[in-house]
């Protein structure tokens, strides 16, 4: 369907495309198989200037302000050929989100610009016992003079190891709960910041994801973003800006499996006929593929209100982005290897991996369940209003 | 240090039409792309341009292509993918031209640039002859290098490359200037960035004619090829030979037979 994108939007996408076909597609299965670090993919993302379409242009970026926009078309491309490779991409996306939400212009211009040109980001907020509850964050900065001083762990933190630039949420004071957190910009190689071991997952593989470990490690006072305390609302608003970049990681992925479905239905024959000429086959083809477009309209749509910056609050509607497109994405992907049958089963065909990298878009940024309960105060919150 | 590039407009599917007149390709109206071998000579170009950029050396790309107005796109793709300057050899003169007369009119676009290094293709997707690189060496009395595998050193004056030939590699030091032609093996294309993109929505396409070549039309075009194609086919499908079976001695003496009759043995 036509969503009536500008000229440079449409660029965008043409350029991501061929990178998703020239450059991922044709390695995707040997970096699930190995879990390697798509370096190279990174590079060609990087000198494609992909990385500076949501940053806005007097910081080194091209977003032309649209970057939600733009980021949810790039993401949605890259996702098509390998939705664990392009998290590279999408994951320093929102790594830098709360630098654009809550920076001042004198650290936007001291990060930003690097980003722009390829230096990855991760964003730095989960712990083994802060999951669903953000609030519980339990890492700890403590200011000493002209410094903040970190300790604690964070988990599972997609670009863990490989990104330089990292947004961590601290507990800054331990008496004001949610209120005493802090968004603390920490970089690569600073004393004290190490890394656990690489995680060995279920999908995603190509994206790496550490535990970052801060003992007694030292950043510059001037490293916080925005107030200090501030940090729990800039975590939050930057998940309003970033979920619909998950919506379309799931959205690619869900795309990527279809197109594979469909163009398997047309050759493998059954009976004397190709498969596609089973009704059974098409009414799942159909369902497949009314689901997927009606996920792309809610993703463009809740992209759109974010960037033309007239709700204020758009949490409800990037909730039911995330959350709509990533259960399109789990359903879709299963029904794509139920196309292939037992091909669909087997890793030579790449579809099984389509559905284990559609698995983890339920779950990060805020669980489905989690989005659900986000629309639902939302809904509620409107109502009392009215 | 200047770089130039020769590209070529090809068609993008296998579908080609003959003019049924000229016997040569009917481009117009076809959708088309760059010759896919120009795309790793525009990129040695491009990589060649950024090394010596990063050295503090000044230099740039300039692609020149010669083809219909419609070979515009192809040199706005060429931007996208780091072409500094673009010139279009366009004229109706140029048309129904074979190697000697392609050689010697992107020749002549060649002596106004001056370049150092010219890059070429190993040969186009369509035409296959691999002889326009050679040529245009031949006409501007350029040093030529063919079949490159790999810039083992470029300094100011010369240029040490690897030469991929039939018994494995060659490797030769050449005073500039030179033409070179390259093979696959030399790098692996960038794909368009987004700048590029923008940049070849902009970018002004210089074209030149005839007139700006100060060409004699007599060695331009089809009058200015000595050959001219005289019937283009598709081969006839082979029909299976004759197959025999049966014990070794039985059939070798058939064979030998078979052999005799044919006056071959």
């Amino acid at each position: 369907m036509d969503y009536f994108f500008t000229e440079e939007q449409q660029m965008m996408r043409e350029v991501a495309r061929e990178i998703a076909e020239k450059k991922i597609r044709p390695i995707a299965a040997e970096y699930d198989e190995s879990g390697e670090f798509p370096w190279p993919v990174v590079e060609a993302i990087a000198e494609a200037d992909l990385f500076r379409v949501f940053i806005p242009e007097e910081y080194g970026g091209m977003d032309l302000g649209t970057p939600i926009m733009n980021m949810c078309i790039v993401t949605e491309e890259l996702s098509k050929a390998c939705g664990g490779i392009s998290l590279g991409f999408a994951a320093t996306g929102l790594g830098t989100m709360p630098i654009l939400v809550a920076a001042s212009d004198e650290q936007k211009k001291k990060w930003l610009p690097r980003i722009a040109d390829g230096t990855l980001a991760a964003f730095g907020l989960t712990e083994a016992n802060a999951g669903s509850d953000a609030s519980a964050v339990a890492t700890r900065a403590v200011l000493d003079g002209d410094e903040w001083v970190i300790n604690g762990t964070k988990q599972w933190i997609t670009n863990g190891g490989e990104a330089e630039i990292y947004t961590v949420f601290c507990v800054t004071d331990p008496t004001r709960g949610a209120r005493g957190v802090s968004t603390i910009v920490v970089e690569k190689g600073t004393p004290g910041f190490t890394f656990g071991k690489k995680e060995n997952k279920m999908g995603i593989r190509a994206s790496a994801t550490r535990e970052l470990i801060f003992q007694d490690c030292r950043v510059p006072k001037e490293n916080v973003l925005g107030k200090p305390g501030s940090g729990f609302f800039n975590a939050m608003k930057t998940f309003d800006m970033s979920r619909p970049g998950v919506a379309s990681q799931a959205l690619g992925i869900a795309q990527g499996a279809l197109d594979i479905a469909v163009n398997y239905s047309r050759e493998r024959r059954q009976f004397g006929q190709p498969i596609s000429a089973f009704q059974g086959m098409q009414f799942m083809l159909a369902d497949m593929a009314m689901k997927v477009e009606a996920a792309r309209a809610l993703v463009y749509a809740t992209a759109r209100l974010i960037d033309s910056g007239v709700e204020k609050k758009p949490t409800m509607y990037s909730a039911m982005s995330k959350c709509f497109a990533s259960d399109v994405a789990m359903e879709v992907t299963t029904n794509a290897v139920q196309v292939l049958g037992g091909y669909g089963y087997m890793k030579e065909y790449p579809v099984e991996k389509y559905m284990r990298d559609a698995k983890i878009t339920q779950i990060y940024e805020g669980t489905n369940q989690i989005q659900r309960i986000e629309i639902a105060k939302g809904l509620i919150a409107s109502a009392a209003k009215s | 240090m200047k770089i130039a590039v020769c590209i070529k407009q090809v068609p993008a599917t296998t579908e080609v039409k003959f003019d049924p007149e000229t016997n040569t390709l009917v481009r117009e109206g076809v959708d088309s792309q760059i010759n896919p071998f120009d795309l790793y000579a525009l990129e040695e170009a491009v990589r060649t341009k950024e090394r010596l950029q990063a050295d503090g050396e000044e230099s740039s790309v300039t692609v020149v292509c010669m083809g219909p107005p419609q070979a515009q796109d192809a040199l706005r793709e060429a931007v996208a993918l780091g072409a500094d300057e673009t010139i279009l050899l366009s004229d109706r003169a140029f048309g129904g031209a074979d190697t000697w007369a392609t050689s010697y009119t992107l020749g002549l676009g060649l002596k106004k640039i001056e370049p150092d290094i010219v890059f070429c293709g190993m040969q186009a997707i369509d035409g296959d002859t691999g002889q326009v690189g050679p040529g245009i060496a031949t006409h501007i009395d350029y040093a030529q290098a063919t079949y490159v595998a790999k810039i083992e050193s470029l300094d100011k004056k010369k240029i040490t490359v690897k030469r991929l030939v039939e018994n494995g590699y060659e490797v030769c030091s050449v005073k500039l200037p030179i033409v070179i032609t390259v093979v696959k093996e030399i790098n692996e294309p960038r794909t368009p960035s987004l700048r590029g993109k923008m940049n070849a929505k902009k970018a002004q396409i210089t074209t030149w004619g005839a007139a700006d070549l100060e060409a004699p039309v007599e060695k331009l075009g089809l009058s200015g090829s000595p050959t001219q194609v005289a019937k283009v086919f598709s081969p006839p499908h082979r029909e299976g030979g004759e197959k025999s079976e049966g014990e070794p001695d039985e059939l070798a003496e058939k064979l030998f037979g078979l052999l005799k009759e044919l006056e071959i043995v």
